[in-house]
């Protein structure tokens, strides 16, 4: 065990840094910048049963200390990132991969999970219960305790390996979701997921974002994604992984202290293509600034 | 693609609410007209993508439009002054393609990666001309520019008070070979429309990251998603999918 190395869901990491889904495509494409086996592992762009574009564009906004994005989930689809990314990923990346699944029905979710889970190199599946149901009215799964307690159910049924339950911001009372994600059976939860948000261009009087709405990410959102990590933390007993706005060595250790057992990096991947790589060689030096000898210190394992 | 440190040149107006940076540092990644970079701003959380309008060992140029509060900030970087920039992004134009009498079709801040391009056209021994739009003749930057390299430029302003009143469209010749286009979207799709022979269209996107990762500038085509900053800037006549 190395200074970093922490457990997830009984799979060791070398170390607690996971660039999310979303940011960081399927992997190959950070692998022609640096290796990218540094990384603890990093959850790859979020796969559906069926192909999407996502939304129409514009479909990025700025913000101060951040960005919206109504990009919609855009992916191949899971026979096609099974049949076509995870061999290129296989070439790049020789460790666990975290699996990142979207669904719009109970249906979906299973059957793409189900996919995914014989995949060899499959290490976790990271369930995003963010999308609308669309037999449910479109309110999103993750906003409705039972909801969510569905999916998981549903997902632990077609799938072996730990499920990741990655949760909304846009809620009440994420406590309460996250008790029923664990009451079904969830392996552990991720969160935040962007919070939703809007900006307007004064030149256009009009939505920035062609889908009028779309979800804030970076360092604006990190005190709210610190704070719903250290809630949730102490409610449940299964592992967090804590994201929103991390951007350096510091605020990975912040997310541990909160009660993260690791942590994801987002938009920070954007703007500077190696962040994930940087905060890794940088968390040695910022521990010993603080007396941290083991980052199992700070998460129990 | 490269991350690296640039440092300012020059820094100056060549038009109404646009100016022309030139930046000292590593080029190496660039190896297409019409690819751009992707400039860090402090205190701005988005890169702002740039098109190269030139390039050459050590040194790059890139004319830029003041459209918001980063773009503003930018005009008062002093010469010295360093940026982090991703270099290298996007596919860029192939000037190989297209014949021996392309026409360059470029409109407002379009048209700086078309002198890039027409450098490197004269290279390979073809004959290109440009036509190059703007609003007005307070916003004309560059007609000179092309004319010195040896490409001639025909001028067309939308109010008339230089050159062809109208627009690029209203100023194509009739014989060309191949074209080259890049500015609104409206005016590509005019360009479209209006052109007879295949060629290469550059789009613009609002970008998130500007290198394949966020999907944020996705297009749909005849040969499927594209990402604009990564398959793209330019795409080929024949593969593209208009929005509406």
């Amino acid at each position: 065990m190395g200074r970093l190395s922490v457990t997830l869901c009984g799979v060791g990491l070398d170390n607690p840094v996971i660039p999310a889904s979303g940011t960081f495509g399927y992997g190959y494409e950070f692998a022609e910048l640096y290796d990218i086996n540094v990384l603890g592992t990093f959850s790859f762009k979020g796969t559906t049963l069926e192909e999407r574009f996502g939304n129409p564009t514009p479909r990025i906004a700025e913000a101060p200390a951040g960005m919206l994005n109504s990009v919609g989930l855009q992916n191949p689809g899971v026979e096609k990132v099974i049949s076509e990314e995870l061999p290129k990923l296989r070439k790049c990346f020789h460790k666990p991969v975290m699996a990142n699944v979207s669904g719009f029905s109970l249906e979906d979710y299973a059957r793409t999970c189900a996919l995914l889970d014989r995949e060899e190199q499959v290490g976790w599946l990271e369930v995003n219960v963010s999308c609308p149901n669309v037999h449910g009215s479109g309110m999103s799964f993750g906003t409705d305790p039972a909801a969510a307690a569905s999916v998981v159910r549903a997902v632990k049924a077609a799938a072996k390996k730990p499920v990741i339950v990655k949760l909304t911001p846009n809620v009440t009372d994420i406590v309460s979701v996250a008790k029923a994600c664990e009451d079904a059976g969830a392996d552990g939860l991720s969160l935040i997921n962007t919070i939703l948000a809007m900006r307007i261009d004064l030149r256009t009087r009009k939505p920035v974002l062609a889908n009028t709405m779309g979800g804030l990410s970076g360092p604006a959102v990190f005190p709210v994604a610190l704070r719903m990590v250290y809630q949730t933390a102490r409610a449940v007993k299964i592992p967090v992984v804590g994201m929103g706005g991390v951007s350096s060595a510091a605020d990975v250790l912040e997310m541990l202290m909160a009660g993260a057992r690791a942590v994801e990096i987002g938009a920070a991947n954007l703007t500077d293509p190696y962040a994930c790589k940087r905060i890794i060689e940088a968390l040695p030096g910022e521990m010993d600034k603080y007396g941290i000898g083991t980052l199992a210190e700070l998460t129990g394992g | 693609m490269l991350q690296s440190l640039f440092e300012i040149r020059e820094n100056e107006p060549v038009a109404r609410d646009v100016w022309r940076m030139t930046l000292a540092g590593d080029t190496a990644a660039i190896t297409a007209p019409g690819q751009f970079v992707n400039v860090r701003l402090e205190g701005r959380f988005l890169r702002r993508p740039i098109s190269v309008c030139d390039w050459r060992e050590g040194e790059l140029t890139i004319i830029y439009k003041v459209l918001g509060a980063g773009t503003a900030e930018m005009t008062g970087f002093p010469a010295g002054k360093t940026l982090d920039l991703l270099t290298g992004l996007g596919n860029g134009f192939d000037p190989s393609e297209g014949g021996d009498a392309p026409i360059l079709i470029g409109g407002g801040v379009g048209v700086p990666p078309l002198y890039g391009l027409a450098k490197r056209l004269l290279a390979l021994g073809k004959k290109p001309r440009a036509v190059l739009g703007f609003n007005t003749a307070a916003e004309v930057f560059y007609a000179g520019e092309f004319r010195a390299l040896g490409c001639p430029a025909v001028l067309a302003t939308a109010d008339g008070s230089l050159g062809v009143r109208g627009f690029v469209t209203d100023a194509l010749p009739e014989d060309y070979s191949y074209f080259f286009t890049c500015g609104p979207e409206a005016m590509l799709k005019a360009v479209y429309r209006k052109t007879k022979t295949s060629g290469q269209l550059s789009f613009e996107r609002r970008m998130g990251c500007g290198f394949g990762a966020c999907m944020g500038c996705s297009c749909k085509t005849v040969t499927g998603f594209k990402r604009i900053c990564r398959e793209g800037p330019v795409l080929r006549k024949e593969e593209i999918v208009w929005d509406d």
